[in-house]
């Protein structure tokens, strides 16, 4: 495309972002509020708290040990799942797309059991798991694995062949042929899928927290020191009347979910740099 | 004309059905079933393996679901079972049409203009990263109903993913068929209508798969949380009332009708776009 | 003089297009790239202009800047002489008397080709949708493309596309038909009888056309002038007017006024190739 030197388009889509966000928040507080200062509540919004007052129960928690522990949990499930979801589903991908046998074999049941949603498979994991963090880290994994699988596939199977056939004519062994060519190839679909996988990944732990620590009778009495992390945090907020909390607790999540995302992006950015010319 | 494209296409299914039936891939994907089937039978009631003893196993599951007198009271002869059944998917039906009806429209415009796209936009990728299920708290009190929590955070990422698709799906746009469009005089609100909504419609497509998928992934953790009948419920409560070949025929049965309204989209997809027919041709479901 | 020939008469006095000084800078006007540097050039009406230059040396956004796609720095685009462009109006409107044909097509793929062909006067409201199918379908049958009015574009060969999207332009009756190296994909068997194709089409309907190739023989052999363009940043260098005879058919190629011609012209195109490759052109 045209390159321009010219500043002015993305410093103004920059203020229009500024101005929706702070129109946003402003929209927020006076829906939030408006019961309080009309006597007219507005139907959903006044349940919501209002900004000022999650700020202020934000930078309450910020001295709260308890608080920035739920960080650490939930990051670490997170990783723990996430990292085993990649170190098996990237290898699995490559074989499924790299051998037509066991594609033949494997797929099949692989894809029959994947509409079956990650969450659906918790009381499964706790009957099987001896502790709870097992059974969380079990379906966290399953909910990455799959996509990471399906992206992994997408992308051998889309190598161009010509690459192949060069390398070969060019006297590779199969074995620098998958080092050299077949493994940088895929490696765009393997970010694409830790990307999402990497989303999907705090949805399914956000989720589990709130099951096991929380909402239900199935967290009790199952291993030590459970429950804990940024989803407890929420249901627990919940259940103890401190709605302001709820909304900082949400508001945290996302923000770990965007780290956790950027992180990704930009381990992407450094392991496959020829992708930023395109 | 018409009706002997429709032959030929016929007759090119049956050749490649009967292609495949040769080929080694049928007898091999029976193999991985009964792999799977089978690791699953002998780790449970033959073998009795230490974790794996405490679970259902396939005979039993198949016992209860096809039996006309279950003893945990859900198979496919019991009502309840297809009450459970219908209240999910109508949910997911709610939430996936109203995530459709407001993704789609939204997506397309800030897809196409830019101005919409630099005050909108932000404001989306901000409540994006936020986990559907982070949403129950305040779903439950923003909600009166009991149903109102389940279908808005089934709602959420499955409108996320329409919109940002239906706007890729925008993007993915050669710019040319936009210029050729103003040189034959098509006015703005034309553009739209012939070249933007139909030069979209894969991407669209993409993201309702992707989209429907979500809501059954939230879906079933909201019911878990918060609802009363639905399958995601029946999954929950069987563990706790230690029915636990019920639990397998849940998420058999989610297994099942995940997959069949995927597949509708699909074919729906297929249907309004005959005219990438190259690509999605007869390939199938 | 029949009524159609008087017709044919004054669409031949139409769509002359004059180009004054045009400057084109992409990004700042110190160090941008300077893709058309004080380029003129006249295109008569009714008659074939070829623009022949190497890859990437700024035909295209001359074409872009008479459709009304891009902007032009400074100089003047002039229309049966009404300004299209210039001081004061930086960018022309893309319209109908102007139509494009693209390089890579641009046949809408989720229309049929007649849709297509009557996407123009529907749009603009000048013929109802049975009017406009009437006439398209006598149009595309005096392309030889009966057979393929219900299939879609995605369904034919890219031969029978360009011109389908050829009968697209003419069922607006531009002024002016500016076609993007429309021929560059194809091989030569289908090039040189889309060459043939396109020339009685010309002949019949009389507009004006501004045919960018780097293609010096089709250029000879389609061309009523051959403007020869310098390599980044475009320039004119050389004028051709061609002599041929019309109609002309594959045997013009052979003759010995068409060797000439190639011969007048070869130096030139070559030097210009030349630095273009030392340049390490990218592809517009």
């Amino acid at each position: 495309m045209i390159a321009t030197a010219n500043m002015q388009p993305s410093a103004r889509a920059g203020v229009r972002a500024v101005i929706a966000i702070a129109a946003t928040v402003v929209f927020w507080e006076v829906t939030s509020r408006f019961g309080e200062w009309t006597g007219v509540a507005i139907p959903m919004m006044n349940v919501i708290p209002p900004p000022s007052r999650v700020l202020l129960a934000w930078y309450n928690l910020i001295g709260d040990v308890g608080y920035w522990q739920s960080w650490y949990l939930s990051f670490l499930r997170v990783l723990a799942g996430f990292g085993v979801a990649m170190l098996l589903g990237i290898p699995f991908g490559m074989l499924l797309a790299l051998s037509r046998t066991f594609y033949q074999i494997t797929f099949p049941p692989f894809e029959v059991l994947r509409p079956i949603p990650p969450l659906a498979w918790v009381p499964a994991a706790i009957l099987f798991w001896p502790t709870q963090e097992l059974s969380i880290a079990f379906i966290t994994f399953l909910g990455a694995f799959y996509t990471i699988v399906i992206n992994v596939v997408g992308g051998a199977r889309s190598i161009d062949s010509r690459y192949v056939q060069s390398a070969y004519a060019m006297g590779a062994s199969r074995w620098t042929l998958f080092r050299r060519v077949i493994f940088p190839a895929t490696l765009p679909s393997i970010i694409v899928g830790a990307a999402v996988g990497m989303g999907i990944t705090w949805e399914v732990v956000v989720a589990a927290e709130m099951i096991s620590g929380g909402g239900s009778s199935m967290g009790q009495g199952a291993g030590s020191g459970t429950g804990g992390g940024l989803g407890f945090f929420i249901w627990n907020s919940y259940t103890g009347g401190s709605y302001e909390q709820i909304v900082v607790g949400m508001i945290s999540i996302g923000i770990a979910g965007y780290i956790s995302s950027s992180a990704i992006r930009i381990l992407g950015n450094l392991v496959a740099p020829w992708l930023k010319a395109r | 004309m018409q009706t002997s494209r429709y032959g030929m296409q016929v007759e090119l299914a049956l050749y490649r059905l009967k292609a495949w039936l040769k080929s080694p891939s049928p007898y091999l994907m029976l193999l991985g079933f009964a792999l799977m089937i089978g690791f699953w039978w002998l780790s449970v009631e033959v073998w009795k393996l230490p974790r794996f003893a405490g679970m259902p196993g396939p005979t039993v599951v198949l016992r209860e679901w096809l039996s006309p007198n279950p003893e945990f009271g859900l198979s496919i002869y019991t009502p309840e079972y297809y009450i459970h059944i219908l209240t999910s998917l109508q949910r997911v039906l709610i939430a996936f049409a109203l995530a459709t009806l407001i993704g789609v429209p939204l997506g397309l415009i800030i897809g196409w203009s830019q101005t919409a796209r630099e005050y909108i936009f932000p404001v989306l990728e901000m409540l994006r990263p936020i986990p559907a299920l982070a949403w129950v708290p305040l779903a439950i009190l923003m909600f009166s109903s009991s149903e109102g929590p389940v279908i808005f955070v089934t709602f959420l990422p499955a409108f996320f993913a329409t919109a940002l698709n239906s706007m890729l799906g925008v993007h993915s746009i050669d710019e040319n068929y936009f210029r050729a469009a103003s040189c034959l005089g098509a006015k703005r609100w034309q553009v739209f209508r012939h070249i933007v909504v139909p030069g979209s419609l894969p991407y669209i497509f993409t993201g309702l798969q992707i989209s429907i998928g979500l809501a059954w992934f939230s879906l079933v953790a909201g019911e878990m949380i918060s609802g009363e009948y639905g399958l995601g419920y029946v999954i929950y409560t069987s563990y706790t009332m230690v029915s636990y070949p019920t639990i397998v025929i849940g998420m058999i049965t989610l297994g099942i009708v995940g997959y069949v309204s995927s597949a509708l989209i699909r074919l729906v997809g297929m249907m309004l776009m005959r005219w990438h027919s190259r690509e999605l041709g007869l390939d199938g479901l | 003089m029949t009524a159609t020939a008087r017709k044919v008469e004054q669409r031949a006095l139409r769509g002359a297009i004059r180009i004054e000084d045009a400057v084109k800078i992409y990004g700042d006007p110190e160090s941008g790239v300077v893709a058309v540097d004080h380029c003129s050039l006249e295109c008569p009406p009714g008659e074939i202009t070829m623009v022949v230059g190497p890859s990437g040396c700024g035909k295209t956004t001359l074409l872009n800047a008479i459709a009304g796609f891009h902007s032009l720095t400074s100089g003047k685009i002039y229309l049966d002489g009404e300004l299209l462009c210039g001081p004061g109006r930086p960018k022309a409107d893309p319209g109908p008397e102007r139509i494009v044909v693209f390089q890579n097509g641009a046949l809408f793929p989720w229309k049929t080709n007649l849709d297509n062909v009557i996407f123009g006067p529907v749009m603009q409201g000048t013929m109802s949708a049975s009017e406009a199918r009437d006439k398209a379908r006598v149009l595309m049958a005096e392309a030889g493309l009966s057979s393929i009015v219900h299939e879609y574009p995605g369904q034919v060969s890219s031969g029978m596309r360009r011109r389908v999207e050829i009968v697209r332009a003419l069922m607006n009756d531009p002024k002016v038909l500016l076609l993007d190296e429309p021929y560059r994909a194809l091989d030569a068997l289908t090039k040189s009888v889309m060459h043939e194709s396109l020339l009685q089409t010309c002949y019949r309907n009389r507009v004006t056309v501004f045919f960018i190739t780097h293609d010096l023989e089709e250029a000879i052999f389609l061309g009523d002038q051959v403007a020869i363009m310098t390599s980044r940043p475009c320039r004119t260098k050389k004028i051709l007017k061609v002599d041929l005879p019309h109609p002309r058919d594959h045997h013009t190629r052979t003759t010995k006024r068409f060797r000439e011609l190639m011969d007048e012209t070869m130096e030139t195109v070559h030097e210009e190739a030349q630095k273009a490759f030392e340049l390490g052109e990218r592809e517009g």
